[in-house]
């Protein structure tokens, strides 16, 4: 029983990350009804980004942390204004922006093999003091603890700001209706740019996190998060901020759990994708999806 | 003269939706545009509010220059348009709706306004934190007239207000730019009831495929034979 509470409590650390990642995602899928596939890139090069402050720089990670995910944010800002905006007013411009956002992420990884290599990189020990306690037979880190709050926190924050703020409110009346945002007022391309940014620096600030979990950091991380982030935000509901945080939480928690019942990892994306399939089945536009799903 | 339109043309793709116009507005008046479906009025509206390129012509506003201005600049001067079809953002509440009517404005005032709002449109205050989407047809176009007065408008650009609303509510929309007009705001009025807007309008023209017709006082246009036989009849 010990190892099952165990297995539920690591299922909650890791669906924070993936919840994280999948929020940047879903954003910028609920603003513009596209899916901005270099999102993973971003998520590699922030954790990158950070390991490198820390090692070679000598930053602390508490200053590390906020300036990765800064420069996370201008990645946004360059994937946006480089694989999007010139082909925003083109009539297959959804299907054009997915090619171009995947070429960007193909030129990010290249740059981080380039400039990082190709190895597996480890953030050093004294990186963080990680306490450990035992609690009624299960074992939980500091490390973990610090992980899922900035997690909560950065995802509480994000909730609330598209909830009470001036900006927040203006992105949210650009994802219901561009042509009446503009009319309002709102500079709609100031705000799209703005909403990249949020998502990219989301998106960098899970690949750190992801990285501090896990210890080790590779240019090629982003690809397993990828798809797994995809199928978060379908099964929260494309679009939806909470289906995105509950989806990550459920994801992580089918992963372990599937490893700790069969007792091996080759099943593990199996059964994550069919649990997937089979919510799909039952409710068509993900567990919030209020926003329907585009049939073209 | 607050708004003046010379020569303007705008295109889509090979069509010429709006051919040459050139129409003013006063100050303090309320100027309908008629004319059928597909003649170019609402067209005409989104270029005035910037969310449509112009091919050829310019736009004056209160004597500048605002042909090429950009549409977050143009609601910062003034020039508010109440859309067709209304546009409420249905999934946000009938108060955040009211907020972003104010986007351009500095954060004072807006509480207070709102609260006017909500007097003047009884309607929206029973429903203020309900989803503007939950909201009948009539409601959602008093909403969509108490968002854009929350803009500060200098001119007010409504695009068919009565559009697809019930006798009782066509009446208090037309009351309502009524007691606009009579707190001094420039209306341009875009209308297929035309019997109802020529009768609350200073002055009137009437667009026939994109282009103008007919323009004159709103009392004389309401006597014109053409105008009665066109636009007024079926028992309107």
């Amino acid at each position: 029983m010990n190892l099952f509470a165990q297995q539920l409590i690591n299922g909650i650390f890791i669906g924070s990350v993936y919840g994280l990642f999948a929020i940047g995602y879903t954003l910028v899928f609920g603003v513009l009804d596209i899916l901005n596939l270099a999102h993973a890139a971003v998520f590699t090069l922030g954790g990158l980004v950070a390991l490198w402050l820390v090692q070679s720089a000598g930053m602390s990670i508490w200053a590390a942390f906020p300036l990765a995910t800064l420069f996370s944010g201008i990645l946004g800002l360059i994937i946006n204004a480089v694989a999007f905006v010139p082909l925003r007013h083109r009539p297959d411009t959804y299907f054009s922006g997915l090619i171009s956002s995947i070429a960007l992420a193909i030129v990010f990884e290249s740059a981080a093999i380039g400039i990082f290599g190709a190895r597996t990189v480890r953030f050093p020990i004294s990186t963080i003091a990680v306490h450990i306690w035992q609690i009624a037979g299960v074992t939980i880190t500091s490390l973990q603890v610090e992980i899922v709050m900035i997690a909560a926190c950065l995802m509480a924050g994000l909730t609330r700001f598209l909830r009470r703020s001036r900006s927040g409110k203006a992105i949210r009346a650009v994802a219901e209706n561009e042509r009446a945002a503009r009319l309002l007022g709102v500079h709609v391309d100031g705000i799209i740019a703005f909403t990249f940014f949020i998502s990219s620096a989301l998106g960098g600030a899970a690949g750190i996190l992801f990285g501090l979990y896990f210890g080790a950091l590779s240019p090629d991380m982003g690809r397993s998060i990828e798809l797994k982030g995809l199928a978060v935000i379908v099964l929260g509901g494309m679009g939806s901020i909470p289906g995105a945080i509950i989806g990550g939480i459920a994801f992580g928690l089918s992963e372990v759990l599937t490893v700790a019942i069969s007792g091996t990892s080759n099943l593990r994306d199996a059964v994550a994708f069919t649990v997937l399939f089979a919510i799909l089945l039952l409710r068509p536009s993900g567990l919030f999806g209020r926003r329907q799903i585009r049939e073209t | 003269m607050m708004l003046e339109v010379n020569h303007l043309t705008v295109t889509y793709g090979p069509i010429e939706a709006v051919h040459d116009i050139s129409l003013n507005v006063e100050s303090g008046a309320i100027v309908t545009l008629i004319g059928p479906n597909g003649a170019g009025k609402t067209t005409l509206l989104n270029a005035l509010s910037g969310v449509i390129p112009v091919r050829g012509g310019n736009i004056l506003f209160n004597g500048q220059d605002i042909t090429r201005m950009s549409p977050h600049r143009r609601v910062a001067e003034g020039i508010i348009q109440v859309p067709e079809g209304r546009l409420v953002l249905a999934g946000m509440t009938v108060r955040e709706n009211l907020e972003i009517g104010a986007y351009r404005r500095p954060k004072s005032g807006i509480a207070a306004d709102i609260a006017r709002m909500q007097e003047r449109f009884p309607i929206l205050k029973d429903r203020i934190e309900a989803s503007a989407g939950s909201l009948s047809g009539g409601e959602q176009q008093m909403l969509a007239i108490a968002r854009g007065l929350m803009a500060h408008p200098k001119l007010l650009l409504l695009d068919e207000p009565s559009l697809g609303l019930a006798p009782l509510v066509v009446q208090m929309v037309f009351d309502i730019v009524t007691e606009l007009r009579q707190n001094g705001l420039t209306i341009l009025l875009v209308e297929q009831n035309a019997r109802q807007s020529l009768a609350v309008s200073d002055n009137a023209y009437v667009i026939e495929s994109g282009a103008i017709v007919l323009e004159g006082p709103a009392a004389k246009l309401r006597s014109d034979p053409a105008v009665i036989r066109t636009y007024m009849g079926q028992g309107l």
